[in-house]
Formats: C-alpha cells, structure tokens, sequence
C-alpha cells in the first residue's frame, strides 16, 4: 500500500505505484508499549543505497522506529503497532510474516559493540550458520571483515576472542558480523556514541563505503555526524499534549535542506541548540 | 556563614579504633572457620593412620566387610558412591539445567502474559504484575526444595517412591533382565530409588546456580543474536547457554560434591549391602551411608578403620565446605548424621530434675525420624512421618523467612 503524499515532505510514490528506489516504506499510526503510546504518526521512506539518519532529542523515539524496521520491538512484552511497514511489497507486521525471517533480510548494529564471546571468526560466521550456509565460510568471512575495514587488523587473530578487540574494533565486528550474511538493509542504532572520535571517523567512512551495497538506516544523536554521512534526514520530536511523551516525525527530507533550510519550527529550534 | 561543625574532618579516635577492632574481628573469624576446617582434616586423617598400617590399599580394593572376622575393604562402597553420585548428577543436571533454562528465558511468565491477554487484563495495574510474580514463585519452590532435610527425603524414598516403582522394576527386570541394568530384582532399597531421590536433591543446587548464570547473560547479547536472525532457541544454544556455561559447570561439580556425600537419605534408601553390581535394582552401599550406619555400635578399635574410609570421601566435602556457611541456618535444623553420632538419641529433655545437662544424649527430631522409620511397626513408622511434618514446618517456615528477608530490594 503507498503511502499518501505528505505536502512540503519527500514525495514517495505518485500515482499509486510504489517507487522501486524505495526499499523499505514505515507507515506507524500508532506505537504502544503496554498502555503508554511511545511513537504516533511517523510516515517515511527509507531509499536504496542511500543513508537515512534519524535525529531528535532524547526520548522522542528515534531507536523505537529503527527497532521497528526489523521487528525488533516484538521482543519486548506489549509491543503493539498499528500501521504497517512495507519490505519487498509485503507488509512485515502481516499475520504471516515470521519475524525471524525479516531479521535475515534486514540487520542490526547496536549502540554498545555487543560481539560474543567466541573467537573472530566464529563471531562473523555466526549469521552464515544460522542460515546454513554451505559454501566457502572462510572466504565470506574474509570478504565481510575486508568489507567492514577490519581485515589487515584482525588477519593473524582471526582464532582471538572478540572481546580481545577494541571498542572501535569491536563495533566493526559487529557491523562485519551484520554484512556477512548480505542483508538488504542494514540498521545503525547510534553505533559510534561508546566510540572515540577516531574511531567514530572510521565508522563514518565505513558506512559511506558500504552504502554502495546496502541500504543504511542511523539513528544519531550527533548533528555533524548526520550532516556528513547521511542522505535523507528525519527530525522527531515529543509531543507531551496529551500527557505522555509521544514521539513523532515532524519533518523528512534531503540532509542539505533539512540541515540548511528546515522548514518546521520544531526544527529549526532544535538546529539552533534551543532544545536538545 | 559556615561553621565549624560544617566543615569535614578526618576520622576521629573511636572511629578508627572501631574500624580497626571490626576488621580484626573478621580477619578472626575467617581464620576460625579455615582452622576448624584444617583440624577437622586433621583428626581424621591422623584417626586413620594405624588402619592404613594394618590394611593398606588392599582397604580400597577388596569387597568383603565382616567386623567379626576383622576383614575390612570398602571397593563396593566406592563403587556405590560413584555410581549413585553420577547417575544423579546426570538426571538432576538434565531437568535442573531445564528448569532454570525454563525460569531465566520468560518462558512461565509469557504463558501467564498471553493468558492474561486472553481476558485483557495484561496492562492492568494489579494484574499485570503477575508473570512476574509467578516466575519468582515458581523459583522460590524450588528452592525450597533444597530446605527440605535430608532424613525426611529418606522417609518419602522408603515408603513412598520404592512401593511406586516396584512393578515397573518388577516388570523391567522380568522382561529385560538380560541388560546388566536389570540384572537383579528390587527388593526394596536399592540402587534405583537411591537415585531418584537424589537426584531430585541437588536439582535445586543446580537449578538456582544455572538460573543465576542464564540471568547473567548480558541482553545485548541476545539481542544480537536476535537481530542476525536467530529464532529463540537459536539464541539460547548458541548464544546463551555457552557464555553462561562456566557458572552452569560450577553448578554441577557442586552438585555432585553433594551427592557424592549424601549420607541420611542414601543410608535409608540405597540397601547397605555390599555388592558391587551394575544393576539398577541391587541394593549397594555408599561411603556415607557405612559410615553412618557403622559409627553408633562401632567398637573403639574399629573406628580407626572407619576413619580411613572417612578420609577416603574427604575430598567430596571441599565444595560443600566452601557454600557450607550460606546454609548453615536452615540446614541446622534438618541434619541428622552429625546429630547422629554426637548427640546420639535419649527421650529425655535437656532439663533433668531442674539442672540442664549439656553433656548427655538428647533427643532430636531427625534422629528420631531415622530410628523409628527403620521399625517394623506401623505406629512407629506413623510417628516418624508426624515428626517428619513438624520438622519440615520448622525448616521450611526458616526458609520462608531467609527468602523474603533477601529478596527485599534496595529502594
């Protein structure tokens, strides 16, 4: 199902017909955690081979969206959505659609490194297993590691555990351990916020790389970071009206305009610094 | 304007003497407890010196036990210690690893949820507590498992599981006693209700240590399991249950330095007859259980022999003693060997004609458990369960108390 034409936001489809260029289309009317309603009215198209960022003060629901892409809400008891969102034609909140199974196509980085507590190269075949693969498992985990720019680090330590790594390191493990199963979509949720500058660079320059190949998603608190790398920006913010912090989509669009040229109020006063 | 009392200062006088006294009031202790332990060693091994002389090591791998005959050997002991010990562990790690598996992964608490939703009560404030409530139940019970003592086990193996598993064992042994498991009929005590009843002995052990583990396991990294894809189970093998392996393996050896000790119960249910067979049905003998059945009309001479098999289980006790003082309390209550042996048993009070005499036999429940379970006569047998009930009581309304004492949370 399209979804409408919002006046002043990045058109989706026109007439109707769902625009190939869009891999993923979030349509959530309404998001509940138990009885407290988190997220409401947030409408947004996430492109191929682009850089989506999401950003906005905390507490407005920017990784509860992002959890919402993969269906990684479920996990949490009194998860309920209403609304759809749209993958490969199909609407994964179907009746049918087994969560699992989304969770193979579209991947998830998480704010603190999380490897497990195996070696390197068990942490990166962990997805070519769970998918029994049947291949050259040495090969995909060498072209993930070189794909993630921690190959010529971790070469000769491939047999080390994972947690041997530095914390930059460590997050480019999991992004390895995310790409080697070449997921269509990869998810970001502040992945460089438990990193230093340095390594928050790198991280930077990675996802500029593998955006070629799959299309990304970021959650981010740092404005400059989403300036620099992203494409397509959304700003959300809490509606606190109706008693309860309620997150919502206040404006989509190109990171040049949005950055340069916002045209809610909402978020003009949050590029200023008047609320964080 | 600040004033002097406002100011910070450094310890004064008392304090210091006071942190000074504490301290060395701990470091007292420790060493008390870690030299009890040593002389305790000490004893038994000095205890068992002239009957390692007299007997050597054909004591660990002749069979024949004959006091009378003064030809003393205690391989079918060892034997049955083994045996039962790892038979148990075996059972007690499969469905103790499963509980805690079952308590640590939400699984009773999503059943309550889904039931709650079914009536749409799932986010009301009173009952929506529920799973939770019922997880934490569901552990405690288990837990209190472990309270219950020993000899009341033993009483419930004897008059309860063996009548229980008679036919079945009847029908095993006629049906397929050609498998050496089966090789013998049971004739009441024996191998097989020894290790059923132990089993579910340490299962608490090892279900409290497992859980502990499992809930150890950070989330991240199930969430990461989970975001590759992995469906529940893929996450709780591959992931979960290997970081929490280490703490699991702990567990288990603990558990099995008890049941490697174990002596009420398996003295009551495992058939003192010393036998060494693979059969499931013979009854056997345990380390613990001679001992205690030997020791209270033991001839002074003999005890020495009996000290060296004592020295023999010795090195079963060391995980017990390292947990030994978390229990102390409740367990207090329920032993019966120790009691056994020192306080022996007497009718009589404490008081006698107004003076308490500290020094003379007294009574005990649980050794009152353990003689009258062992006669023939049906009241006496009756009483032995009255006074099973009222230990029991006592025991568990301890536990009661330690458990909600420690689950009060720092607010």
């Amino acid at each position: 199902m399209p979804s409408a034409e919002i006046a002043g936001q990045d058109p989706v489809s026109t007439n109707g017909k769902v625009d190939p260029s869009v891999v993923m289309d979030c349509n959530i009317e309404k998001l509940y955690y138990g009885s407290l309603k988190a997220v409401r009215d947030t409408k947004l198209p996430v492109r191929k081979n682009a850089i989506t960022a999401f950003i906005g003060p905390s507490g407005c629901g920017k990784s509860t969206v992002l959890r919402c892409l993969n269906r990684m809400n479920d996990l949490i008891r009194g998860f309920r959505l209403e609304g759809n969102v749209q993958f490969r034609g199909q609407d994964i909140y179907g009746p049918k659609v087994d969560p699992v199974a989304v969770r193979r196509y579209i991947g998830m980085v998480f704010q603190q490194p999380n490897p497990f507590a195996t070696s390197v190269y068990n942490n990166v075949a962990f997805g070519l297993r769970l998918n029994n693969f049947k291949g050259n498992k040495a090969a995909k985990v060498e072209e993930a590691l070189k794909s993630a720019a921690l190959w010529d680090e971790v070469k000769d330590k491939l047999n080390e555990s994972g947690l041997s790594l530095s914390g930059g390191q460590q997050q480019r493990l999991c992004i390895a351990r995310a790409i080697a199963t070449e997921p269509e979509v990869l998810l970001l949720d502040e992945p460089c916020s438990a990193l230093d500058p340095v390594a928050t660079r790198s991280i930077e320059e990675l996802m500029k790389q593998l955006k070629a190949r799959f299309t990304i998603a970021i959650v981010t608190h740092n404005l400059q970071q989403a300036q620099r790398v992203s494409d397509k920006t959304g700003f959300l913010y809490v509606d606190t009206s109706e008693g309860s912090r309620t997150g919502y989509l206040v404006e989509f669009g190109d990171s040049n305009q949005i950055f340069h040229d916002p045209k809610e109020k909402e978020t003009q006063q949050y590029l200023k610094g008047e609320f964080s | 304007m600040p004033t002097e009392a406002q100011k910070s200062k450094p310890p004064s006088r008392t304090q210091a003497i006071t942190d000074t006294a504490f301290r060395a009031l701990c470091q007292g202790f420790t060493w008390l407890v870690a030299v009890i332990a040593v002389i305790i060693v000490l004893k038994i091994v000095l205890a068992a010196l002239p009957a390692v002389r007299q007997y050597g090591l054909g004591f660990l791998s002749g069979q024949v036990w004959d006091p009378n005959k003064k030809a003393y050997s205690i391989l079918p002991e060892i034997w049955g210690t083994l045996y039962s010990s790892v038979l148990a562990l075996i059972f007690g790690t499969a469905f103790g690893v499963a509980a805690a598996l079952f308590l640590a992964e939400g699984f009773t608490a999503d059943a309550v949820f889904a039931l709650l939703k079914t009536v749409n009560l799932q986010f009301h404030p009173f009952w929506g507590k529920l799973p939770e409530q019922v997880e934490n139940l569901l552990s405690n019970l288990i837990e209190l498992l472990a309270a219950i003592p020993s000899v009341v086990y033993g009483l419930w193996g004897l008059f309860v599981i063996i009548p229980l598993i008679r036919p079945a064992c009847h029908w095993l042994h006629a049906d397929l006693g050609w498998i050496p498991i089966f090789g013998t009929d049971l004739s009441g005590p024996g191998m097989l209700p020894a290790v059923i009843v132990l089993s579910i002995m340490i299962l608490p052990t090892i279900t409290a240590i497992a859980r502990g583990s499992l809930l150890a396991v950070p989330t991240r990294l199930r969430m990461a399991a989970y975001g590759l894809g992995a469906t529940r189970w893929e996450a709780i093998f591959a992931v979960t249950l290997p970081t929490a392996s280490r703490g699991i393996f702990g567990g288990i050896v603990l558990a099995f330095g008890r049941a490697l000790g174990e002596t009420m119960a398996l003295a009551m249910l495992v058939g003192n007859a010393n036998v060494i067979s693979a059969s499931l049905l013979s009854p056997a003998n345990t380390l613990a259980a001679l001992l205690a059945n030997a020791f209270p009309e033991a001839n002074p001479k003999d005890v020495g022999v009996l000290m060296y098999a004592a020295t023999v289980l010795l090195p079963a006790a060391v995980p017990r003693i390292l947990t030994g003082v978390m229990l102390a309390i409740a367990r207090g209550a329920g032993e019966t060997a120790p009691l056994l042996f020192t306080a022996l048993f007497s009718n009589y009070w404490l008081l006698w004609h107004g003076h308490v005499k500290l020094m003379q036999p007294t009574a005990s429940l649980a050794v009152l458990i353990y003689n009258f379970a062992g006669m023939p006569f049906a009241n006496q047998v009756e009483l032995a369960w009255a006074a099973a009930l009222v230990l029991v009581a006592m025991v568990l309304t301890a536990n009661l108390i330690g458990q909600s004492l420690a689950s009060r949370r720092v607010q």
